[in-house]
């Protein structure tokens, strides 16, 4: 017998219109669920129709009663969301529906098997707002290396930490010259609602990703998340950043200078292979060559 | 219990679940090459490999899909190694196309399924046997695969290591096909000492780059093969193509290639076949079964028998190439056939076939989720025997 008094009419109109139902089976200190939840403000009344690939944000939709999701959504095969929300979103355009088509996927569904039909939706301009919540790991399988896991990082298929770099996806969807693509902390959450509601006012394909702690494949603490993307930020590990029209780079978070250890220490993901830092140091030292340099060659614009 | 960190090829008893079991089965093979992709519930298989191989001597490449994880393996083979994947339900739906290009070039590997409810993403982490046909047709155009159903983590070491050996006699992918049940159930594995395991190696030709043609075969259908930079002329290719392995398109080179292909299986289906047989002689009813449903089907058979009923059980190891003689002979001697399986009708239809209409067929279907409960399959074999 539930003891939880009968909620009123009200209520359950407000639990239902949110995006992501109070009650949903993820874990605690989830980054996706955040994201789930900003995305929710930033969208205001507009309400997406959200494409969902297999992956934890697939789960999150799971099993009754625990189905989570307030808006309507599409579960896509693994490999496929982009392609499946360009015949959402083409629809809604020939009927003149005027309604956010937005990809969830995590890290493994776009840098690893889903990489051809995100390229190609991005190529055609497709109409869809694409978020990439990335924790680096595929965490609905138990925790196996994708191809966004930093080097050194030890995983259940790279015991002695992974051996190669995290592939550079925002540069991967510049390169499509999309109208517009970002980097979303879930740090910083008046940048984070600004990029969703400038993606909203844009036509054509708008590409974000979200470093997005995961406690379970981090070997983290679930209060620890929002500090460790702060430290990810400081330290220049995740710059946070946009790119307009795939050319104009403008920089929205300068790094401060954080040691790399301070936010790989809270993670026994790190620790557990004993990761050296020297590995990040010189990701991010070339991580942020490249930036640097784009910026100031292709800075953004007073339009942007 | 035993840990992954054991160096070289494990000999001894284990307590191990199918999973590891198959793995390690791998490793004794003299398999040292798979790719995979994380897919529940065959993810421990990988893992374990991703382990055990930097000491057992070997490599596994986490690759980027199911489409790669099963067309590396092929590059593997043409490089020299005995390779295997690993996959289930969604993922195995994706390496359709290169299970039929394995059998069209005739790339001997090992394709594991750990088959899980469907379709689509069904029950990700609960037990079916409804790809048994997929496994038999699941690509396009005529070809022939084996395929082989362990009931055991025993059975996942014992019999990986005869699906490697299949493919290496036949040139041909096999498909081994487990279940969540037989994956995830832990059992005591013995391991027998490496130097008394029979391990067909490669069979690489002996005849000279000027006398070689890497399609032609000998007398058991099956030519001999070589590796890309051996020195011999080499060129595989999925198209339709002559003994050499150059494409040659016209329906003469198509109706040559394509039942040599089917031929090297069904001539020689005797040799390939392997069954348990429980007291099929004087059987009123005998039910077929296969994977973890045999498992289930020995309780049902000992009710039925402690109810009076003359019922055997035939286990199908292997499950294609079909036994089709033998059961062909069983539905001239006994008054039922029972098929009990965790799918709507598969492998009944088979049994159907070869009865021919001389026997019932009854078959007792399972969606999935769960294995039977046995009480259902003792109804089925005490109502075939009336």
């Amino acid at each position: 017998m539930s003891t939880a008094p009968t909620p009123t009419k009200e209520q359950l109109s407000d639990y239902c219109h949110n995006l992501l139902r109070p009650g949903n089976t993820n874990c605690a200190g989830c980054g996706m669920s955040m994201g789930l939840q900003w995305l929710d403000e930033a969208l205001g009344e507009d309400r997406p129709t959200l494409v969902i690939p297999a992956c934890c944000g697939i789960v999150t939709a799971g099993a009754f009663p625990t189905s989570a999701y307030g808006v309507p959504t599409v579960a896509a095969t693994f490999a496929s969301a982009p392609a499946v929300a360009t015949g959402v979103s083409v629809v809604y355009r020939l009927n003149n529906e005027d309604r956010p088509t937005v990809c969830w996927t995590g890290d493994g569904g776009t840098y690893d098997i889903g990489v051809a039909t995100l390229s190609a939706a991005a190529e055609r301009n497709e109409d869809m707002i694409y978020v990439c919540y990335d924790n680096e790991i595929y965490g609905n399988t138990g925790g196996q290396r994708s191809s966004a896991t930093p080097e050194g990082v030890v995983t259940s298929t790279t015991e002695k930490g992974k051996a190669e770099r995290k592939k550079d996806m925002m540069a991967i969807m510049a390169g499509h010259r999309i109208p517009y693509a970002a980097t979303l902390s879930l740090a910083h959450r008046e940048d984070f609602l600004r990029k969703v509601r400038r993606a909203r006012s844009l036509r054509g394909f708008k590409f974000f990703l979200i470093l997005s702690p995961c406690p379970t494949g981090w070997k983290s603490e679930a209060e620890d998340s929002v500090d460790l993307i702060r430290l990810a930020v400081r330290s220049g590990l995740f710059p946070v950043y946009e790119v307009f029209g795939g050319v104009r780079y403008r920089v929205n978070v300068q790094p401060d200078g954080t040691p790399v250890e301070e936010y790989m220490k809270r993670q026994r993901r790190y620790t557990k292979g004993k990761t050296d830092a020297a590995v990040l140091r010189r990701f991010i030292e070339d991580q942020w060559h490249y930036l640097n340099g784009m910026v100031r060659a292709f800075p953004a614009g007073p339009n942007d | 219990m035993v840990s992954g960190k054991q160096d070289g090829v494990l000999t001894g008893a284990f307590y191990l679940d199918g999973d590891h079991a198959c793995a390690e089965g791998a490793i004794a093979a003299g398999c040292n090459f798979v790719a995979g992709y994380p897919i529940t519930p065959s993810t421990e298989i990988v893992e374990r490999l991703a382990q055990r191989f930097p000491q057992a001597g070997g490599t596994f490449i986490q690759m980027e899909d199911e489409i790669a994880s099963s067309i590396a393996i092929q590059g593997a083979v043409w490089g020299g190694a005995k390779a295997m994947t690993v996959s289930s339900g969604p993922g195995i739906s994706l390496m359709m196309e290169h299970i039929g290009l394995a059998a069209m070039a005739e790339v001997p590997c090992v394709i594991v399924n750990v088959q899980r409810g469907g379709p689509s993403t069904g029950l990700p982490t609960l037990p079916a046997q409804a790809d048994m046909m997929q496994a038999r047709w699941g690509s396009h155009g005529d070809y022939e695969i084996i395929a082989l159903c362990p009931n055991s983590p025993q059975e996942c070491f014992d019999l990986v290591i005869r699906a490697f050996n299949l493919s290496e006699q036949y040139r041909l992918p096999v498909l081994f096909m487990m279940d969540e049940v037989v994956g995830h159930m832990t059992e005591k594995v013995v391991i027998p000492p490496r130097e008394t395991l029979t391990i067909v190696p490669r069979r690489y030709t002996q005849l000279s780059p000027a006398e070689y043609l890497p399609f032609r075969a000998g007398p058991d259908l099956v030519p001999d093969i070589v590796k890309a930079g051996d020195g011999y002329r080499f060129h595989v290719t999925g198209l339709t193509h002559d003994e050499r392995g150059y494409p040659v398109m016209n329906a003469g080179c198509q109706d040559g290639l394509v039942r040599r292909l089917v031929d090297k299986v069904r001539k020689n289906a005797d040799k390939i076949q392997q069954f348990d047989a429980d007291q099929l002689e004087g059987a009123d009813v005998v039910v077929i079964s296969y994977g973890i449903t045999s498992r289930v089907t020995m309780r049902s058979v000992q009710e039925a028998r402690a109810r009076g009923v003359k019922v055997g059980h035939l286990r199908l190891i292997v499950v294609w190439p079909f036994p089709e003689t033998l059961i062909r002979k069983l539905a001239t001697q006994v008054r039922g056939l029972v098929v009990p399986e965790i799918n709507l009708g598969q492998m009944v239809l088979e049994v159907e076939r070869c009865a021919g209409g001389h026997c019932k067929v009854v078959p007792v279907p399972h969606a999935g989720g769960a294995v039977h409960d046995p009480a259902l399959i003792t109804e089925a074999i005490v109502e075939a025997a009336r």
